[in-house]
């Protein structure tokens, strides 16, 4: 079952972060050329393949008892950031993320951007895309490098993230458009939910703690963590009807 | 000392984000979890600290 939940985390989180990325691509390759974006796509790609590659043997030498609560701490701080963020716009207090207006904003601010040529590049183009795609990235290979190890499976995390690039590219390559329709708010809040969970969940095994049940207490605590999550999105709205009957 | 200044920043923003008191409430958590060697505070403590850091978040007017 962890490990359905793995891959699952894996490929969600990835999805959302890809679909982030090839919004600002698009922009890139539309206003500046698509030399430029896609050289500056395979420089961020190659550029996280080798933190990838460094890191993920790094930490399967850590004892996993140690691991599990290093890593699961910081999966638990990093969950919590997306949780706030996705209750928060679930009832209204914070806008939804919207593809569409960022393209648009994008598009404007790469139109109006000076041209610079460096080794044959529209150098506004390149960067624009090469940070885009290594931002979003990195909090995948973060997740990927997280789960993975304390799993004890890099690999099987990588493949979700990898299932995620490549549909995403996809699916990018055909609709030549933001992926505007992807239920980002929802899957952003699903990624919220599973790393809050893992990050709990191992926290405390490797801070000493034995959960009861064993590896099926991890679906206790997602109920848990879901049940408390939906409270806090029906008390926040109910206090912004209020707000704003007042 | 500015680039290493950056490189840090860069991470805390990553991890920690804009509410480093819902990351010190996780550490305190941890420690009793510690402590104790017991399950039930780290989802008790993820509770208190995810809704104080709404709390935080909103609007009070």
């Amino acid at each position: 079952m962890s490990a359905v939940l793995l891959v699952l985390s894996s490929f969600l989180a990835s999805a959302v972060e890809m679909v982030e990325a090839l919004t600002i691509v698009l922009a890139a390759g539309l206003t500046r050329g698509w030399r430029s974006a896609l050289t500056g796509v395979a420089a961020a790609t190659l550029t996280l393949a080798v933190i990838v590659a460094v890191l993920g043997p790094a930490l399967t030498l850590i004892p996993l008892n140690a691991l599990r609560l290093v890593v699961g701490a910081l999966l638990l701080v990093f969950g919590l950031q997306w949780l706030r963020k996705a209750i928060l716009r679930a009832s209204g207090f914070k806008a939804l993320h919207d593809e569409d207006a960022i393209f648009a904003q994008e598009l404007r601010d790469a139109e109006t951007a000076p041209r610079d040529e460096r080794a044959g590049l529209d150098w506004y183009g390149f960067t624009l895309s090469f940070k885009g795609v290594l931002l979003e990235g990195l909090e995948v290979a973060f997740i990927v490098l997280t789960f993975g190890s304390t799993q004890g499976s890099i690999p099987l995390a990588a493949a979700g993230a990898v299932a995620a690039v490549v549909l995403v590219a996809l699916v990018g390559v055909l609709a030549r458009a933001p992926l505007a329709r992807v239920p980002e708010n929802t899957m952003k809040f699903a990624v919220g939910i599973m790393l809050t969970t893992f990050g709990i969940f191992w926290s405390a095994e490797g801070a000493g703690a034995d959960w009861p049940g064993g590896d099926a207490a991890i679906l206790g605590v997602l109920a848990f963590v879901i049940l408390w999550s939906a409270t806090l999105v029906a008390l926040l709205r109910a206090r912004r009807a209020r707000v704003a009957i007042a | 000392m500015n680039a290493v200044a950056s490189f840090g920043r860069f991470w805390w923003n990553f991890i920690v984000g804009d509410d480093w008191l819902a990351a010190a409430g996780v550490a305190v958590a941890l420690g009793v979890t510690a402590a104790l060697e017991t399950w039930w505070v780290l989802p008790l403590a993820v509770a208190i600290v995810l809704a104080g850091s709404l709390y935080r978040a909103i609007p009070h007017s």
